[in-house]
């Protein structure tokens, strides 16, 4: 391993600049931090953290409508455990489980549907919240849902993808980014294909990373040889999961089900093409249209700086809120709740390490 | 969330699977990968499994694990 950081010293010496690489996957900021992988970096070379956690960047809007319908007597809402706390405008599902609604954790969108066959008499409401990892997912358990004849199974859909959401943080340039970390996990499903354009358009280097620290160093290095020789290429480090095609079944089961649309990003705002959503031949499953859910305008969080954190404007140390009101015992933004958000790793691992 | 886990299948009917991670045992969906044999390392998501490894992949992916214990003296978690 040693090698590869001397490497990285050399290369950061011949590129002789700062530069910024972002990494866009939750699993990959806290992969960084537990290793404490910023430590290892040249103070030239910056790891910083964008909007790859799903929890994150999904709206406040969505939480309350997720809220209204847990409040509902014929309803069970199913949900990823990540999703519990995360603030709406007035409550969390956390809060309203402990009031007395239905709101259950399940491990797989497939316990959900199980859930609707021993649930006769109740509507249950998976919350589709997730990357092109998660998606693929989803749309097995509608379309077993469907094969099964169940029509008490429906899914609240906000679902993100990736490629135009780097492409809009790009187009912001609020923050210079000189090379992305491509989310591993996503990419197994999608393919590395998928990133060509980034470097076409924007000449960017992007290089498709794993989750051990070696693989992040490994990624890094690669970045910084492109970035030294002024490449901007698509190559993939985490060669044992990835390809350039990607999981071509998976794909294929979330263009049957799925349908590209624009999203809101929770903090960013909205970007085109950078959701899905359920096709009308799956309707009935989508619990927007059968069971009449609304969107209302979220109330803001004010002092909340999660969407400059989210596009690595800002890390969370400049947010006045950072460890004094907003902790991870009393969250006030989702980049402090989840697992995986930026501000709870900073919280967890030290503001000596996120500062180096 | 988009963590997935490597896991060795250990029973296996139809597109049912169960696999094991370090011992610990769950039933998964192998429906989205090609050709699932017993004794295969697939990444698992959200109660699928999404990829397959061969062993070369299993391979590197142990000596990369390895390499991170040697440097860290064995410890960490």
């Amino acid at each position: 391993m040693m090698v590869v950081v001397q490497r990285i010293g050399e290369l950061a010496q011949r590129v002789g600049r700062d530069v910024n690489l972002m990494e866009v996957c939750g699993t990959h900021t806290m992969a960084a931090f537990r290793s404490g992988l910023r430590q290892l970096l040249p103070s030239t070379v910056h790891l910083i953290s964008g909007p790859g956690c799903p929890v994150c960047v999904t709206d406040t809007n969505y939480i309350d409508a997720a809220i209204a319908l847990c409040r509902r007597a014929d309803v069970i809402v199913a949900t990823f455990g990540d999703l519990m706390r995360v603030p709406g405008s007035e409550s969390s599902l956390e809060n309203e489980r402990a009031a007395g609604a239905e709101v259950r954790v399940v491990y797989s969108p497939t316990d959900a549907v199980t859930l609707a066959q021993e649930n006769s008499a109740k509507k249950i409401v998976f919350l589709g919240v997730g990357f092109e990892t998660t998606a693929p997912t989803v749309a097995a358990s509608i379309v077993s849902a469907s094969k099964a004849g169940l029509q008490n199974f429906f899914v609240l859909a906000a679902h993100k993808t990736m490629p135009h959401a780097m492409e809009a943080l790009l187009d912001d340039q609020q923050v210079k980014i000189d090379g992305f970390i491509c989310p591993g996990h996503v990419t197994v499903i999608t393919g590395a294909a998928m990133y060509r354009f980034i470097c076409e358009k924007y000449r960017i280097p992007c290089v498709v990373g794993g989750f051990e620290p070696f693989d992040m160093l490994k990624a890094t290095e690669m970045l910084l040889a492109q970035i030294a020789d002024g490449r901007a290429d698509v190559e993939v480090e985490y060669s044992r999961s990835v390809n350039d095609r990607g999981n071509v079944a998976a794909q294929k089961l979330m263009a049957e089900v799925f349908e590209e649309c624009d999203a809101g990003w929770r903090g960013i705002g909205n970007i085109p093409r950078s959701g899905l959503t359920i096709r009308m031949k799956y309707a009935a499953f989508d619990a927007v249209p059968a069971l009449g859910v609304r969107f209302e305008p979220a109330r803001p969080h004010p002092g909340c700086r999660c969407g400059d954190v989210l596009r690595g404007v800002i890390t969370p140390l400049e947010c006045k809120l950072f460890g004094k009101a907003c902790t991870p015992t009393d969250p006030f933004g989702p980049c402090m709740v989840s697992s995986e958000g930026t501000c709870a790793a900073y919280f967890k691992y030290g503001k000596r390490q996120a500062a180096a | 969330m988009c963590l997935a886990v490597p896991a060795k299948i250990v029973e296996l009917q139809g597109t049912a699977a169960t696999i094991s991670v370090e011992g610990a045992l769950r039933e998964v969906d192998v429906s989205l990968i090609e050709e699932p044999r017993l004794g295969d390392f697939v990444l698992v998501h959200a109660g699928f499994a999404i990829h397959k490894w061969d062993q070369s992949e299993v391979d590197e992916w142990e000596t990369i694990r390895r390499g991170l214990e040697v440097a860290a003296g064995g410890g960490g978690g």
